[in-house]
């Protein structure tokens, strides 16, 4: 996929609460640079990456993830030991401070989605919710790439 | 006469046994520390060999000596893992990408710590599709932990209730390389670029 499409649809995530809402914070959210890779199957969860950046001056929290496409998302984190070894867990809650970004990405924070309903197939598209904690939520179109992408340019 | 010769009564004799027992404990837990120090420090020995038994993708039974005369390029997941291991896999499959005509001198092992779930039919599902040159290996829970004993590997199950079957593991995410004669080479920390991993592997393959 080439950094045109990336582009386009990342313009395509939509602030539901829009300027002048009573949301405070989520609305200056910006999505840019979401993919996921294929899966094989339903039978192993999906992992999707994007970065989230604050563009406004309230400190925001995203509380959670919804998408059609898998019965439990959730944003999890993998973390590396100086050992070399890497465990994943429920990352919680995630703060975002005035113009700060936050990256989701291998090796790092990534949204699982869980106990996936359909296949993510390579060309595709899904959308992905993001709940903040001011009530706001925030949908991105998230495309999928190839089993063997290692980034949205891929 | 034995005058002179140190007479130990029974007790005296168990005590010593002891301690020498424990010097040699104590000396062997200096080395597996050491061992285990710095996996990316460049060493004139081997620091070990890789030694294994396993059953690959296909439903082989295959053990480090159908490897010999090739470069070993092996790391540790299980399929059920969403994040870590397909990034490796697909940066494996980026470096083998990357070899053109030295690709052939490299086997790529990717080896299950889940072998409750890793059967050869679930690796022969997920490996291969990053690359085809890539083995899936899997085997007995104890086949497992030898392996994972002597390549000096760390793995885990880690109870987690949203995880799929209610757990999921953490293990050691290097990417290890051993030469043609078994013998570990260097690793690579997980999220070393592929970029970089390449460059090294040329350099070696070639020298």
């Amino acid at each position: 996929m080439n950094r045109m499409t990336i582009a386009t649809l990342a313009t395509l995530a939509i602030a539901l609460g829009g300027p002048g809402s009573a949301f405070a914070g989520s609305e200056d959210v910006v999505v840019e640079g979401a993919w996921a890779r294929a899966s094989i199957g339903t039978s192993r969860p999906g992992a999707a990456y994007m970065t989230l950046r604050n563009t406004g001056n309230e400190a925001v929290t995203l509380t959670g993830i919804m998408t059609p496409i898998a019965m439990m998302p959730e944003v999890h984190r993998t973390a590396t030991n100086d050992n070399g070894v890497s465990t994943m867990a429920p990352a919680g809650d995630i703060d975002i401070a005035p113009g700060e970004s936050v990256a989701l990405a291998p090796g790092g924070l990534h949204a699982m989605l869980m106990r996936l309903q359909e296949p993510m197939i390579e060309g595709e598209s899904f959308p992905l919710t993001l709940t903040f904690s001011d009530g706001g939520k925030v949908v991105v179109e998230v495309p999928i790439l190839g089993l063997g992408a290692r980034g949205p340019e891929d | 006469m034995q005058a002179h010769a140190l007479k130990l009564t029974p007790l005296q004799k168990g005590l010593w046994a002891l301690t020498g027992a424990g010097l040699i404990a104590f000396g062997s837990l200096l080395l597996w520390v050491d061992d285990r120090g710095d996996p990316t420090r460049q060493v004139q020995e081997p620091a070990f060999q890789a030694d294994f038994e396993l059953t690959d993708h296909q439903g082989t039974v295959r053990t480090d000596e159908d490897f010999a005369g090739q470069w070993l390029l092996v790391f540790f997941g299980f399929t059920k893992c969403p994040d870590i291991c397909p990034t490796t896999l697909a940066e494996v499959a980026a470096v083998m990408d990357g070899l053109g005509d030295n690709a052939s001198r490299i086997q790529p092992l990717f080896i299950s710590i889940d072998p409750e779930r890793d059967t050869p039919e679930a690796l022969a599902d997920f490996v291969p599709r990053f690359d085809a040159s890539i083995i899936g290996l899997t085997g007995t829970p104890e086949q497992i932990g030898q392996t994972a004993d002597s390549f000096h590997i760390y793995y885990e199950k880690i109870e987690e209730a949203a995880a799929p079957d209610g757990y999921t593991m953490g293990h050691s995410s290097q990417l290890f390389l051993f030469d043609p004669s078994g013998g570990y080479a260097t690793s690579w920390q997980y999220g070393t670029p592929a970029e970089e991993i390449l460059a090294d592997l040329r350099e070696r393959v070639a020298g």
